[in-house]
């Protein structure tokens, strides 16, 4: 598969097309019929809490959010790979992969109100904090390989970052360490063709994102983001190779049919007819299609699951919100071991001058 | 004018003067800046003088550092100063030394351009004050500005510097303070200071953000009767020794107010400098009113970490009557 979709020849690894009809059946992959409705079901739970989270934050319930919108697909996919023993090393915008992993919707609305406590994820198995110093967070998921190999663990560590990531030092340091290191990971561009305003042909001049892996002697391949059988495949086999030490480059080609985030304004550097044109490519869309011409799916049910998804939605962001007032103490914990005094000192002396506010009053 | 309006009018006005500049980073060109600190600038002087870059704040600043070698000057921005880090090696190792290496024959006349500091309910890493960092390195001026009026004559002057200049934008004030600034040409002097308000009792040092809450501490301390003279600092690096030494010989007391964290900041700084020169002047401790030791707390926690003018305020009687 990988010899076949070489991306020095810009192929782009697809299975089923924009109207979800089947276009390589030996590409499919081998999962049952209820994994992929579970996965359609995922995808529209994460869309919709997408949308949600905008509209909370426009409300002003929320300070700011990264859209997912249009992007479902790569963390469907993931979540029908990734298993409980790998790691998951995401950016920023990645909310089906995160619940995909274990974290609470509730604890993703914690982190973009405002509280570090949104990004423990606390009952989720070997995942790392939301990273958004872009691209940094792919040189753990190489130490996280590396440690892995050391240790002799069964596992495999899914990196993500976007295609804006791709110009780092970061990124291009941890491809090489991971392939000079045999280490098993698996890293995922989401190349969702701007990195805020700026679009993918002023980042790079490579014919597409995987040639830059040919390079560090790493398999690599561009994948259709919005393909969630495409998406699948590429992983189960990069997760088999990653396995056996051969780390592997996934381009996932889609497209951010969102803002950047609530703050961003795509107006300013897109066009209508290019948002609607991407918009016929949606993974939900082409994925539905799928499943109604297979008989998988019954579109009038659709709309008594959303209820019920919002509903889930609508509970767990009151709980975040109802989450309790930030202590002090949250500000001078968690900074080293053990607390010097002169820290310690910062907050008593602090203190002080609260008590003499409170006495004003 | 808004602060914005003032350092997009700097920076239009030196790239109408001079062919050489040229300015460049993450989304400053078509968008014209995540806070539109660029807006107009590429449909007014082209694609080759005004440009978005690929992402790499390491790549920005090194190749900068080029430029200035081949005779351009270079106004780059860091979107947020969290992401100035990757750049580090680049202006560490050479934007600030390659004066020095060459002895004299290279220079970097570059500004970078950064907004910095809290109080906009921000993400991680988008509101930390780390000015003490870049005024430790040797071969680096550090500018903030707390005005429009500032901004605009200082970044004047950062332009047509031959040093590198860190100049650090306060976006909590981007566009909270509206001031009459001239549309014409003017600068303002790297390295002087500015006395905002003279006093007798106590000498009060802010920049950038904080020195509108020192501003209101003021007035608070009018009412208890407590004469303060507050000193806008301005420049970080090279600091004005005199500006601050003088007013600490009249008041005998000083308290500094920045948002970065104590521990090593520029408050530390001045502490020492008014030990060297004024230290028979002396008649209480110099207080610090500074950020902790700590992260900035995300936005839930940040009122406990951002410092109001009333935590200046009762400092400032403690300072003013010890
Ligand atoms: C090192 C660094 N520089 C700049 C930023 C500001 N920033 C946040 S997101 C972003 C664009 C990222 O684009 P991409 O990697 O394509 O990811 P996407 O937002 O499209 O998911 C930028 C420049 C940052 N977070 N980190
Ligand atoms: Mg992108």
């Amino acid at each position: 598969m990988f010899k076949e979709y070489n991306p020095l020849d810009d192929k782009l690894f697809q299975v089923i097309d924009k109207d979800g009809k089947i276009l390589a059946k030996k590409h499919m992959p081998d999962i049952s019929d209820e994994r992929v409705i579970q996965a359609f079901n995922d995808m529209l739970f994460a869309r919709t809490a997408d949308m949600m989270a905008v509209s909370y934050q426009r409300q002003g319930r929320m300070f700011t959010y990264p859209p997912n919108f249009g992007q479902e697909a790569i963390s469907g996919g993931l979540a029908v790979v990734m298993r409980d023993q790998d790691w998951l090393v995401p950016a920023f915008r990645e909310l089906g992969a995160w619940l995909a992993k274990g974290a609470s919707l509730k604890e993703i609305f914690l982190y973009f109100m405002g509280y570090e406590d949104g990004t423990v994820f606390k009952d989720a198995k070997n995942i790392t904090p939301i990273a958004v110093p872009i691209a940094s967070q792919l040189l753990h998921a190489v130490g996280i390989g590396y440690a892995i190999k050391y240790r002799k663990l069964d596992s495999v560590v899914y990196a993500i970052v976007g295609d804006g990531g791709t110009s780092t030092g970061d990124f291009h340091e941890a491809l090489n360490f991971a392939a000079v290191w045999d280490a098993p990971v698996v890293f995922i561009v989401q190349n969702n063709q701007f990195a805020i305003s700026v679009p993918f042909k002023k980042q790079t001049r490579s014919i597409n994102i995987a040639v830059k892996g040919i390079a560090y002697g790493m398999e690599c391949i561009k994948v259709d983001g919005n393909d969630l059988f495409a998406m699948v495949k590429a992983l189960q086999e990069a997760a088999k190779l990653a396995g056996e030490g051969k780390p592997v480059l996934i381009e996932a080609l889609t497209y951010r049919r969102g803002a950047h985030t609530t703050s961003d304004d795509p107006t300013k550097y897109r066009t209508k007819e290019e948002e609607e044109t991407w918009a016929l490519a949606d993974p939900i869309d082409r994925l539905r299609k799928y499943l109604v011409s297979k008989k998988l799916w019954n579109e009038d049910s659709e709309e008594a699951l959303l209820a019920q998804f919002k509903k889930e939605i609508d509970r767990q962001f009151e709980e975040a919100e109802n989450y309790p007032a930030y202590a002090l103490d949250d500000v001078f914990k968690f900074h080293y071991a053990d607390m010097p005094a002169d820290l310690r000192r910062q907050q008593v002396e602090y203190e002080k001058f609260l008590q003499w506010k409170e006495a004003r009053k | 004018m808004n602060l914005v309006t003032a350092i997009n009018q700097a920076i239009d006005i030196k790239l109408s003067e001079d062919p050489n500049v040229v300015v460049f980073g993450e989304d400053v060109g078509v968008e014209g800046g995540v806070f539109r600190v660029t807006e107009g600038l590429q449909q007014k002087y082209g694609e080759a003088r005004v440009f978005d870059s690929p992402l790499a704040e390491s790549a920005i600043i090194g190749t900068a550092v080029g430029m200035c070698m081949n005779g351009l000057r270079p106004v780059v921005e860091m979107q947020f100063s969290g992401f100035a880090y990757p750049g580090f090696n680049q202006m560490i190792s050479h934007a600030a030394r390659m004066r020095n290496r060459t002895r004299g024959r290279y220079t970097t006349p570059m500004v970078i351009r950064m907004p910095y500091g809290g109080g906009i309910n921000a993400l991680e890493h988008h509101s930390e004050s780390m000015e003490a960092l870049y005024g430790h390195i040797p071969g680096l001026k550090v500018v903030i500005p707390s005005t429009p009026y500032d901004a605009k004559g200082l970044l004047i002057s950062a332009i047509e510097s031959d040093d590198t200049i860190i100049f650090m934008e306060p976006k909590r004030i981007y566009r909270a303070i509206k001031q009459e600034v001239p549309e014409e040409k003017f600068s303002i002097e790297i390295g002087k200071a500015k006395v905002l308000n003279a006093g007798t009792d106590v000498t009060l040092v802010a920049y950038g953000a904080m020195v509108r809450e020192a501003q209101k501490a003021v007035a608070l301390a009018k009412k208890e009767n407590v004469s303060v003279e507050l000193i806008d600092l301005r420049t970080i690096y090279p600091i004005d020794r005199e500006t601050i030494v003088n007013s600490v010989k009249k008041t005998g007391r000083l308290v500094v107010v920045h948002e970065g964290p104590t521990t090593f900041g520029v408050a530390a700084e001045l502490t020492a400098i008014v030990n060297e020169d004024s230290f028979l002047s002396l008649e209480a401790p110099v207080k610090r009113v500074t950020g902790f030791d700590t992260i900035v707390p995300l936005p839930r926690g940040e009122h406990h970490y951002i410092i109001t003018p009333e935590r200046i305020h009762f400092e400032l009687m403690k300072t003013a009557r010890f």
